[in-house]
């Protein structure tokens, strides 16, 4: 197996007439964390919706953990080995936390049964709580339904997922777009947790500090196009740097002329 | 692990911790209710509601009240526990009363037995092939013609996307014009021996207990279960998290549909006959049972024990106002604001629920 988890090329999205994404080029190294920057309508969503398989891309080629993929949806992705965080969370708030963590692939016993199949609850809980271990997240009483937690909690029983069932790679969409100080600091944790784990991880974000706190690479995207590829730990760039790829003042020497 | 956030506790399974379950309040409203009831017997009738105050040493409950309470109940408290399901799903349906009508009908043509007193069955629906069948056959009979209604009002739901109300009310019409229209407005009498012991005595009550305890332990216990209150919960991440909302929709429906054609097969049985006006406005108890308590309209929350629990409130309150010589006109005004009670306690706990968080 390569050490590429995930590479793209030429990816291309149209709606339309409207060119939002054009001709991605894209590596990511297996545990490898990268930080996708880029103005409101720069094609980091899309980017990421054209990965997932929440949308169809209109040319290109996608190549994850070495097979060329095509996903039909966002489950296709996720059974595949992707785990996306997106920014409308996606749990049901009546449910605690082993049921949001497992719905749709509960852990259960006298499967002939069919749908009244019985639930395996003790199996589910056990590896909730090795999930919520491995990456650090706190939460006070995972019986609890999720309704009484706070947006932090939430946000990191959404991430548990990922460390629950051992995905390949994590994307993660504004994690902390919403959070308070204390709640972003430990969404950051468990990010620097995934890391030393060696999961390999996709994060868009609009926060610098964040971004250079946490990854190792930053991509930029511009109207559509990457713009730069700035490696932070040989890098020698600041934020302002960064600022002007993103407004359109720098471009990055390999990308010249294309945006 | 570095641990950079205070105030979020530690990571633990805790017993203790667990949320007061809403039941407990509705169990607690249930008392409440009966000793209202006992003062307001003791002032006015000089005799208790639910104990027996008679002098005699072999029991301390007024069994035949007890029994009362719970037989007025228990045929309803049947498609309550159908009803329940539906409405954890943010669904409704309307028809369930309707339905109890048209498989009234349609199972008791099944039913029926060949000679009357010496002469031939009068009221027989069919030929001669029709009568004196075996029980299994009614039953049968009427479990198929609840089910497909149900599979009618879950696929309406499901893939038209026709919201519940709407689906489950065109169902509710159409299911009373076929109950009227199956033997033009007669009734259909004369059942089989074997198919009148069905819903004699207190088996209706054994029948209500027995399906509550075992939807009580499918909805907490098996998949079905928690993908009903994950669909009520949140569709999208129900949908997004890979279960077939569409098709569980239906199987949902189609039990609530199954549970009303049991219904009406109790109710004719218990009757000796069908008339196509059974299970008028069943449908309307059978919400009101499920909303007192404690099933959320908005989806999501709710248990069969709460239901069961409703209907026992329903009956204590039918009865304690027939014990106290009171018009049934009170008791359907107070049904009425307890049930507003009940959906305005609900949305004041989910509010509450909203800002602590």
């Amino acid at each position: 197996m390569s050490d590429i988890i995930l590479e793209t090329k030429g990816l291309t999205k149209h709606y339309g007439g409207v060119h939002a994404l054009e001709d991605a080029d894209f590596k990511l190294e297996r545990g490898e964390h990268v930080a996708i920057m880029g103005d409101n309508g720069a094609g980091k969503s899309t980017f990421v919706r054209q990965i997932t398989g929440v949308e169809q891309r209109t040319r290109g080629t996608v190549t994850f953990d070495g097979n060329d993929v095509h996903f039909a949806g966002p489950l296709d992705a996720r059974e595949a080995g992707i785990e996306t965080v997106f920014q409308t969370l996606a749990l049901a708030d009546d449910l605690n936390v082993p049921d949001n963590l497992f719905l749709g692939r509960e852990k259960t016993k006298f499967n002939w049964l069919g749908p009244f199949r019985l639930l395996d609850y003790k199996g589910m809980r056990g590896d909730t709580m090795a999930g919520l271990e491995k990456t650090g997240v706190k939460i006070p009483n995972i019986k609890n339904s999720i309704a009484n937690m706070s947006g932090g909690q939430r946000q990191c029983v959404a991430i548990a997922r990922t460390a629950t069932f051992a995905s390949k790679l994590t994307i993660m969409d504004e994690p902390t777009a919403a959070l308070g100080v204390q709640e972003t600091a430990q969404v950051e944790n468990i990010v620097r947790t995934l890391k030393e784990q060696g999961e390999s991880l996709i994060l868009v974000s609009h926060n610098m500090r964040q971004v250079f706190d946490l990854v190792d690479r930053i991509i930029v995207f511009r109207r559509g196009r990457i713009c730069a590829n700035l490696d932070i730990k040989n890098g020698d760039f600041t934020g302002e740097d960064v600022v002007s790829y993103i407004t359109g003042a720098k471009t990055g020497a390999e990308y010249e002329g294309v945006a | 692990m570095s641990d950079t956030s205070e105030g979020t506790g530690g990571l633990t399974y805790d017993k203790s911790k667990r949320q007061w379950p809403n039941e407990l309040n509705v169990f607690a409203a249930l008392i409440l209710i009966v000793i209202v009831f006992e003062i307001l017997g003791a002032i006015f009738m000089q005799q208790s509601l639910l104990f027996d105050s008679r002098d005699r040493f072999d029991s301390i409950f007024n069994e035949a009240r007890l029994r009362i309470i719970i037989i007025q109940v228990a045929i309803i408290g049947i498609i309550a526990i159908g009803v329940t399901q539906v409405i954890i799903t943010a669904g409704i349906d309307l028809s369930s009363g309707s339905v109890v009508g048209a498989t009234a009908m349609i199972a008791m043509s099944f039913a029926q037995v060949a000679e009357v007193n010496g002469g031939p069955n009068p009221k027989a629906i069919f030929g001669d092939w029709a009568l004196d069948l075996p029980v299994v056959v009614p039953i049968i009979v009427g479990l198929s013609v609840g089910m497909i209604a149900g599979i009618i009002n879950g696929v309406l739901v499901a893939y038209s996307r026709i919201p519940p109300f709407i689906a489950t009310l065109g169902m509710m019409l159409f299911a009373r014009g076929v109950a009227q229209w199956w033997s033009l407005g007669n009734p259909v009498s004369f059942p089989t021996e074997s198919y009148a012991k069905i819903g004699a005595g207190m088996m209706p009550v054994i029948i209500f207990l027995s399906l509550a305890v075992l939807f009580h332990f499918i909805m907490n216990y098996t998949v079905y279960g928690k993908h009903t209150y994950a669909i009520g919960s949140n569709e999208a991440a129900a949908r997004m998290s890979g279960i077939n909302v569409p098709r569980h929709l239906v199987l949902v429906y189609l039990i609530a549909g199954g549970l009303a054609g049991l219904a009406a097969v109790i109710l004719t049985s218990k009757n000796l006959t069908a008339q196509s006006g059974m299970g008028l406005s069943y449908e309307l108890e059978a919400i009101a049972m499920a909303v007192i308590g404690g099933v959320s309209l908005f989806g999501g929350r709710g248990s069969i024990i709460g239901t069961v629990i409703g209907a026992l409130i329903i009956g204590v309150i039918t009865s304690g106002f027939t014990f106290l010589r009171l018009g049934a006109y009170y008791q359907e005004m107070v049904l009425g604001c307890i049930i507003v009670g009940a959906v305005a306690l609900d949305q004041w706990q989910q509010k509450r629920a909203a800002a602590r968080a």
